[in-house]
């Protein structure tokens, strides 16, 4: 590395989807405030770099190192214990690294029927049926492909992690404030937050960004969204469409509700919250208009796949992590 | 020891009704299963799922969920709360594959000690013929799980 005397930067992408990357490029000029300030030494969507240059730093030499994506395989684990190496601050960045997000949901199925799924529908052309080999010999050597692993795993089920920022991906906004800050701290005008905290995020929850109406009505039926009008006024989840505002870390100034949709939760559990599904279930409950227990049944009917609504981003970093299915085999 | 398998049954009572009909049992001397180990919480309304994921995640086999009849809470109608609660947990649970006989919900009154015992008593059998969970977050399961990556292996379908 030429060592310019700036401070490095890294970025990297395990298990996602490429929509933190974007979101980091969506800061507009300030992404230039990034280059003034730091050596981007590492960043596989944007500069061509190999694992072995990694190897070869000293360690702690990289200074913010913004990792995005959950642990599906073993490159993205490798990846992630040598960038923890190299790396004085690891931020988890986006709701893969820090909760397990889409690709988590994997958890809810067996590896093999996720493989099957992958190269044997219908619409796949695999007439025999090939598989992914890990391993191939070819006359120069033999080649490896990463191994999947049973189950997803968040960032810090892997490695220790510096600081946790959530959201599917990132608000631009909040990435710009996180990196003025990180600026700040070089330049002495800022202190770094206490290890372990969550970064660029408010502190309480989506209902209280957002600003329709609620007047504490219960409901019948859960509707989906696309068979009523929803009232641009009135709270979403009180006219019996799920939202996960009450359960969701603010943060993204209630963007989702704002627009007309339900929140999904993509910025992960409110403040104090251990289990983000849990808080969900409980919030879900409190509107049901029932004491009667098949009413009650007859109700939830509404939500045919409440693992997937209510650990839509967070099945990896919930307390339960997986289903039996996924670990079993 | 015999060889049977011993369910571990976490117990939430509430305190006004299902709690003392334990206590009423153990002052009767009515004898019931040891596998359940129960918590008190003050009223079935403060049971928060978590408690019962986080009972499961720690290694628990079943959870039994106790409170006052519905009409008789003492907190006007949280027990109403915790029977929706259950209700849309049990459909969770099932999906992450905990059957749903490992979950109960009773009601029972302070002067039921003998419906809480043999209920107990029906849950743990039940429990025990489905087998222990040993949940991967409990007991070392997860270090297993990521130190044999070979077992792991999509396995190789011959072309
Ligand atoms: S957090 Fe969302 S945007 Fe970021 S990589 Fe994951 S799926 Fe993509
Ligand atoms: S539940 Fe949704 S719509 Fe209602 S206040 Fe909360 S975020 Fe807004
Ligand atoms: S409203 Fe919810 S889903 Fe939408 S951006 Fe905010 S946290 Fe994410």
């Amino acid at each position: 590395m030429s060592g310019n005397g700036k401070p490095k930067f890294a970025m990297y992408w395990a298990a996602s989807c490429g929509g933190c990357e974007i979101a980091v490029l969506n800061i507009h000029e300030k992404i230039l405030d990034v280059d003034a300030n730091f050596e981007v030494v590492f960043w596989p969507v944007a500069m061509d770099a190999k694992y072995k240059d990694v190897e070869a730093m000293e360690d702690g030499s990289i200074l913010l190192t913004l990792f995005n994506g959950a642990i599906r395989n073993d490159e993205n684990e490798h990846i992630a214990k040598l960038l923890r190496k190299k790396s004085k601050l690891l931020v988890a960045f986006g709701s893969c690294a820090n909760e397990g997000c889409m690709p988590a949901l994997a958890n809810l199925s067996n590896i093999q029927e996720i493989v099957d799924t992958a190269f044997s529908t219908p619409s796949t052309d695999n007439p025999q049926n090939i598989r992914p080999n890990t391993k191939f010999s070819v006359p120069e050597g033999e080649l490896h492909i990463p191994t999947l692993y049973p189950v997803v795993r968040t960032l810090d089920q892997v490695v220790p992690v510096d600081y946790y920022m959530p959201g599917c991906p990132p608000e631009s906004h909040q990435i710009a404030a996180v990196i003025d800050l990180v600026i700040q701290v070089l330049q002495g005008k800022a202190e770094l937050p206490p290890a372990g905290s969550v970064i660029g995020v408010g502190n309480s929850t989506v209902c209280d960004e957002c600003t329709r109406k609620r007047n504490e009505k219960k409901i019948k039926k859960f509707e989906r969204i696309q068979h009523i009008m929803i009232d641009p006024e009135l709270c979403i989840l009180e006219q019996g469409v799920l939202c996960s505002g009450p359960a969701t870390r603010s943060g993204c100034s209630a963007l989702c509700p704002k627009a007309g949709s339900p929140c999904i939760g993509c910025y992960g559990p409110a403040e104090g919250a251990e289990d983000y599904g849990s808080r969900l279930m409980t919030a879900v409950a409190s509107v049901v208009d029932s004491n009667d227990p098949a009413e009650i049944e007859k109700i939830f009917e509404g939500i045919p796949d409440p693992a997937g609504q209510f650990y839509r981003f967070n099945l990896a970093g919930s307390l339960l992590r997986f289903s039996k299915p996924a670990w079993k085999g | 020891m015999s060889d049977q398998f011993e369910p571990v049954i976490i117990g939430f009572t509430c305190n006004w009704c299902s709690y003392r009909a334990a206590d009423m049992a153990g002052t009767a001397r009515m004898k019931y299963s040891p596998n359940i180990r129960l918590i008190r919480l003050m009223c079935s309304g403060r049971l928060d799922p978590t408690f019962v994921l986080k009972a499961f995640a720690g290694g628990a086999d079943g959870v039994m969920i106790t409170g006052c009849h519905p009409g008789d809470c003492h907190y006007v109608e949280q027990n109403y709360k915790a029977m929706r609660r259950f209700v849309i947990l049990k459909k969770t649970l099932a999906q992450l594959g905990i059957e749903t006989g490992r979950i109960k919900l009773l009601w029972a009154s302070a002067a039921e000690g003998a419906i809480f015992t043999d209920e107990v008593n029906k849950f743990v059998e039940q429990v025990r013929e489905l087998g222990p969970l040993q949940w991967p977050t409990s007991g070392g399961g997860l270090e297993k799980m990521f130190a044999m990556p070979e077992q792991m292996l999509v396995k190789e379908v011959s072309a």
